[in-house]
């Protein structure tokens, strides 16, 4: 408040254009701090960049094919466990399969699922939270009972449901999220449209002679782009929590493929021999879960503290 | 009032038929189900027998108001796979899960409202920031790999546990339950936090600390059970689910309930119970949040007022 009552005193005066530049510069270190880049930042910023690049760059650091199977070598243990051999570090599966490959390629497929999941879904959410809000009347009607219906249905039943009916393939799992997903998207979106249609500017937009698709577009969307993004951060733990889920009971992505979630299926019954098969795909899905949940948590007391509900 | 409870009730009701709609397509998504329940050799004759035997020779219209009619007095037809009555099978399996719902929910309820209290009264301090990282940690573990992490230590290693089956109210009880929790003992622990943030910044907690209340009086009498209301929302939210099982922590402890009975159901295909179980989850829901809505005009008496 009081850099706004120096900047709007009188002009002319130096040493009133002194305090000015003083003031401003105050702001904009203030505003530094507030945007608080500390570990809540970087941790989970660290840990998601370093699984997108893993993903992108697999075919260059896997050791092995993730798929071929080394049954000589079948359930050798991690590197820190006795009987460990140099070339697996993480150990193999009852295949004998690399477990750091299969870990490596299984984040590219969580990458592929979480990227195109959480793209479309906020897309849908966005555009039939928007028309919701905007045109009101029936239009409203039908999405808001239509979020109400998904919101109603017991989430991860009816994806299985899905999944198996439409059959599991990578596209299946994608269109089922979306399916699932966007309803949260839309709900927000449609409760900021309702007040944000009620504004001096849209009023004016519209007194100007702006059509309702590029209110839309100029001044309704980039205003609610902030919880949007909050809440597409946090939607990628729950996209890849979801389709984990649905892979660990072999409803996800099929085999070889590999994926987190069907190989910490694979090593349930060996679990007293070989208790790493399971031990270790769950760790990095909890890693990039958390630093999704984690970025997300951050964005939200950043962008907008009045989401804190979600 | 009345005119608030009405229009509740019509929403509700619409949900619950856009809710049959679909299910009732999604089951014919699925292909014939005479492929299912004949032999590949049947003749026209008999296919055209069984289909008029089950109704499929109706029009797809009239197939849904007998399938409505029918789930309206409880019957959802026979399963194909127990050959018995999908209403009988469900509540043969109801029991199971309301006791692994039940007490998950209990539990997490009981941990989770004090300490989301105690974060909103140390709030931004650092007792708080560690409950929220623990909350966002809950909400992080895959139930399926928290299940087989509980079952490696207390199971196999420490051999405290069963690893798995069913007894009831007994040890095979804890680990499923514990496992559940997980993930509600968040969500509740978050929300009574910030309602209870909420209730503190009110006028009457200030007007309560003014007339020198004791700070105990003011946070668990004026703060609490105001704070509370929001909290019943999401109570809904969790019975509903305990009510429909978890399927991935059922399958994982071998739990027979209500989660599992679907997992089986979808892996043998059997359409007209997971139909059922479909169409009575849905039904539940809208019924719990009714419930919700008239409890929330009894307890709090803003929404009497203002939403007539």
């Amino acid at each position: 408040m009081k850099d706004l009552e120096t900047m709007g005193g009188p002009r002319g005066d130096s040493d009133t254009k002194m305090e000015v530049s003083d003031a401003l510069k105050t702001t904009r270190k203030k505003k530094g701090k507030r945007m608080g880049f500390g570990w809540r930042f970087y941790l989970p910023a660290l840990i998601l960049a370093a699984f997108v690049l893993v993903a992108i760059f697999a075919d260059f650091i896997a050791p092995h094919n993730p798929v071929k199977n080394h049954l000589a070598d079948s359930l050798t243990p991690p590197f820190w466990q006795e009987g460990a051999k140099a070339e697996y570090l993480l150990g193999t599966d009852q295949m004998g399969r690399d477990i750091l490959s299969r870990l490596i390629y299984g984040a590219r497929t969580s990458l592929i699922v979480a990227a195109l999941g959480v793209f479309l879904t906020g897309i849908v959410g966005t555009i039939l939270g928007v028309l919701a809000g905007y045109k009101g009347g029936w239009v409203d009607a039908v999405i808001s009972r239509a979020i109400d219906v998904i919101q109603g249905f017991p989430l991860f039943l009816v994806a299985l449901v899905l999944a198996i009916v439409l059959g599991a393939s990578l596209f299946n799992i994608i269109l089922i999220i979306t399916i699932m997903f966007w309803v949260g998207y839309a709900r927000q979106a449609r409760a900021e449209t309702l007040q944000i249609r009620e504004s001096a500017y849209v009023e004016l937009a519209r007194i100007a002679g702006c059509r309702d698709f590029t209110i839309a577009v100029r001044h309704v969307i980039p205003n609610l782009l902030n919880s949007i993004i909050v809440i597409a951060t946090l939607g990628v733990g729950s996209v890849i929590l979801l389709e984990s889920g649905l892979s660990f009971l072999g409803a996800g992505i099929p085999p070889p493929t590999p994926s987190w979630g069907s190989m910490c299926a694979d090593g349930r019954s060996i679990l007293t021999t070989a208790w790493w098969v399971s031990f270790l795909p769950g760790v990095a899905i909890m890693a990039v879960v958390l630093s999704g949940n984690l970025l997300g948590d951050w964005l939200r007391d950043k962008l907008d503290p009045k989401l804190r509900d979600l | 009032m009345t005119r608030y409870m009405i229009i509740r009730l019509g929403q509700g009701i619409l949900a619950l038929i856009v809710g049959t709609i679909l299910v009732f397509g999604l089951a014919r998504l699925t292909g014939n189900p005479l492929d299912l329940m004949l032999p590949e050799t049947a003749t026209p004759e008999q296919r055209q027998q069984m289909a008029e035997y089950l109704g499929l020779d109706k029009p797809i219209y009239q197939q849904y108001f007998v399938f409505i009619g029918n789930a309206a007095k409880g019957d959802f037809g026979r399963s194909l796979f127990f050959y018995r009555p999908v209403t009988q099978i469900i509540f043969e399996r109801l029991p199971a899960t309301l006791e692994l719902g039940g007490t998950a929910m209990l539990f997490s309820m009981l941990v989770a409202i004090p300490v989301g209290v105690y974060a909103a009264v140390k709030r931004e301090k650092w007792q708080d920031s560690i409950l929220k990282v623990f909350a966002i940690f809950g909400q992080s573990v895959p139930s399926f790999w928290l299940g087989i992490m509980l079952i490696l230590v207390f199971a196999v290693s420490l051999r405290w546990l069963p690893a798995g089956g069913y007894g009831r109210f007994d040890e095979h009880l804890i680990l499923p339950a514990l496992t559940v929790s997980t993930f509600s003992i968040a969500g509740f622990l978050r929300l009574t936090r910030s309602a209870m943030l909420d209730t503190l910044s009110t006028d009457y907690v200030r007007l309560a600390r003014i007339k020198g209340l004791k700070e105990r009086y003011v946070i668990w009498k004026h703060g609490l059970r105001n704070a509370l209301i929001p909290v019943i929302t999401f109570t809904g939210f969790v019975l509903v689910n305990a009510f429909m099982g978890s399927v991935i922590v059922e399958a994982v402890f071998a739990w027979p309930g209500i989660g599992q009975l679907s997992y089986q159901a979808l892996l043998w295909r059997d359409f007209p119970l997971i139909q059922g179980i479909l169409v009575f989850s849905v039904a539940l829901f809208v019924l719990v949040n009714l419930a919700i809505d008239i409890l929330y005009v009894y307890l709090d008496p803003r929404v009497r007022f203002t939403r007539d």
